[in-house]
C-alpha cells in the first residue's frame, strides 16, 4: 500500500503550474489528494509526476456572489465551503449535499473542485454540478475556458478536460426566488459513499403551483444522473400519484448496479423511496422560502 | 529506474513541524505522512490502519484540523503545525484530558485505533466543548474501532469534555 515513486514539484503560481503540465502531460495535479493518493497508494493508476497546487493561494478564493451564485477556487477544502455561512444562503444545495460528502476527516482536506474533477458518480459535488448546472473554468498555457457540468462529466471517472488543462475555479449558480432544496442519502455509515443519494431542487410560480422538478442521483450511474420530474405533476400540484410517478420516472433514467453493499434491486428501491422524499421535502423548502421573500 | 542495480530513489530534505520542534528528514517524495512520523521520525503513537482513509487511526492534526496522515504526503506538509498523539499530553507529561478519559472510561481495548480517536476527539472538542451523545457519535463516525468498543468511546468523549472544562488551563501540547 505505498505509491510507486514520482518526481514533485510545489509551484506557488498558476502560471508555473500550467507551465509545468505543460511541459509533462502525463503528470497529475494534487489538489486534496483525498481520491488520488488513495489510488496512487493502492496502485490502481501511476503517476509519474505530481504538481502540487496547494501552494497557489490564487486558488482558495470563495466569492459569493448575491443572486448570481458562488465561486470557489481549486484549492477550497469541503470544510471552508461548508462552513461559509454566505455561501450557504446563496447555494443552501450546496451546504446540505456538503454534509454528506465523506467523514468531517476528509473534508478537512479534500478540495470540492477536486470532487468534481475527480467525476465519480457516487461522490455528491458532481451530481450537485450537474442538477444545478453549475460550470468550470480550466486553464491551460492556451488561456482559459468553461465547461458546463453537460459538457464536463462524460463517463466513469472521465472528464472533458484537455491534457494540460487545469480546474482552477467552479460555479454554482444562486437558488433563484421561490426554488426550495433538499438533499438525502442512505449509507451504511454516516460519511461513507452513499449506496444511493437524491438532490432535488423545486420551483413555484407566482400562485405557489410547481413550475417545475429536477432531482439528482448518486451511486446510481455511471455519470452524474438529472432527471427532469415536472411531468408527474401536471396541476401544480404536489400528490402522493405525482410522487409515486416521480420516482417511476426517475427510475427508468437509472442504472443502479450490484455490489458488496447493496444489490440493483435495493438500490433501486432507495431510488424510489428517497425521491419521494426528497421531492417532498424540496416542495415544501421552496413553500417556506416563497413565504418568507413575501413577507420579508 | 528499470535499470537492475538501480535502485537507490531521489531524496529531498524536508522540514516537519511535529507537536513543536522541528525535524529534518530526507525522504523522496512518494513518502506518505505516516510512514515519515513512524519510520523516519520515530513517532509510532501514530498507528497505521487501512492506508488508503478509511479506518481513521492514522488520523493527526494538520494545523489543529483532524487529517488522515495516510492521506497526505510528508513532502506537502511542511508549511503545517502537526500534532500527533505524542503532543496530545499536559505540559508536564501527565495524560491529557482525551488520554485520561479513555483511562477513566475503560474507552480502548487492543488500544490500536485509540491514538486517531485522541485527535479527532481533542479537535472535537475544540470545536464543540459539550457535545450530546449523539454529536459525540457523529465526531467520531470516521474512525473504526474493531475491538468494537463504541459505547466506551462515546462514553470518553463526553468524559473528556468534563476534564477539559475542570481544568481549561491544562490543555495538550501543540496547542
Amino acid at each position: 500500500m505505498k505509491p510507486a515513486a514520482f518526481t514533485y514539484q510545489r509551484p506557488t503560481t498558476l502560471t508555473q503550474a500550467l507551465a509545468a503540465y505543460a511541459a509533462a502531460p502525463e503528470a497529475k495535479v494534487l489538489a486534496g489528494g483525498q481520491s488520488l493518493i488513495p489510488l496512487m497508494s493502492m496502485r490502481l493508476t501511476s503517476v509519474p509526476e505530481l504538481i502540487d497546487i496547494n501552494g497557489i493561494e490564487e486558488l482558495s478564493h470563495i466569492h459569493v456572489e448575491r443572486g448570481q451564485g458562488v465561486r470557489f477556487g481549486a484549492i477550497v477544502r469541503h470544510a471552508q465551503l461548508h462552513a461559509h455561512a454566505e455561501a450557504r444562503e446563496v447555494q443552501p444545495l450546496l451546504h446540505a449535499a456538503l454534509s454528506h460528502v465523506a467523514h468531517a476527516t476528509i473534508r478537512n482536506r479534500g478540495t470540492t473542485v477536486g470532487s468534481i474533477v475527480h467525476a465519480d458518480a457516487s461522490g455528491e459535488m458532481p451530481m450537485i454540478m450537474s442538477l444545478l448546472g453549475g460550470t468550470l473554468t480550466v486553464a491551460s498555457v492556451e488561456g482559459r475556458r468553461e465547461i458546463t457540468a453537460e459538457d464536463l462529466f462524460i463517463g466513469p471517472l472521465e472528464t472533458s478536460l484537455q491534457a494540460g488543462e487545469i480546474a482552477v475555479e467552479a460555479f454554482v449558480p444562486a437558488l433563484p426566488a421561490r426554488h426550495g432544496v433538499a438533499f438525502d442519502e442512505i449509507a451504511r455509515r454516516h460519511g461513507d459513499y452513499a449506496l444511493c443519494g437524491v438532490g432535488a431542487i423545486v420551483g413555484l410560480d407566482a400562485d405557489g403551483a410547481i413550475e417545475h422538478v429536477r432531482a439528482g442521483y448518486v451511486s446510481v450511474s455511471e455519470t452524474p444522473a438529472v432527471v427532469d420530474l415536472t411531468g408527474c405533476f401536471p396541476d401544480g400540484e404536489l400528490t402522493e400519484q405525482g410522487l409515486k410517478d416521480a420516482a417511476e420516472l426517475a427510475l427508468t433514467h437509472l442504472e443502479p448496479e450490484a455490489d458488496i453493499h447493496a444489490s440493483a434491486e435495493y438500490r433501486a428501491q432507495l431510488a424510489r423511496t428517497l425521491t419521494t422524499r426528497v421531492v417532498a421535502a424540496a416542495h415544501a423548502d421552496a413553500g417556506a422560502r416563497a413565504n418568507a421573500e413575501v413577507t420579508a | 529506474m528499470t535499470t537492475p542495480g538501480s535502485t537507490a530513489e531521489q531524496t529531498e530534505t524536508i522540514r516537519l513541524r511535529v507537536n513543536g520542534v522541528t525535524h529534518e528528514v530526507d525522504v523522496p517524495p512518494r513518502r506518505l505522512l505516516s510512514d515519515a512520523l513512524r519510520h523516519d521520525l520515530g513517532l509510532t503513537g501514530t498507528h497505521v490502519g487501512c492506508e488508503h482513509g478509511v479506518c481513521g487511526a492514522c488520523t493527526i492534526l494538520v494545523d489543529g484540523q483532524p487529517t488522515r496522515a495516510c492521506l497526505m504526503f510528508a513532502i506537502a506538509a511542511q508549511e503545517y503545525e502537526l500534532t500527533t498523539v505524542e503532543g496530545m499530553t499536559r505540559p508536564d507529561g501527565s495524560l491529557g484530558p482525551v488520554q485520561q478519559a479513555f483511562k477513566d472510561c475503560h474507552g480502548l481495548q487492543c488500544g490500536f485505533c485509540t491514538p486517531g480517536f485522541i485527535t479527532t476527539i481533542e479537535a472535537g472538542l475544540e470545536e464543540n466543548p459539550d457535545p450530546t451523545p449523539e454529536e459525540a457519535r457523529d465526531m467520531i463516525s470516521g474512525n473504526l474501532c474493531r475491538c468494537t468498543g463504541y459505547q466506551n468511546i462515546v462514553k470518553s468523549v463526553r468524559r473528556a469534555a468534563e476534564l477539559k472544562r475542570e481544568n481549561p488551563t491544562g490543555e495538550g501540547a501543540g496547542q
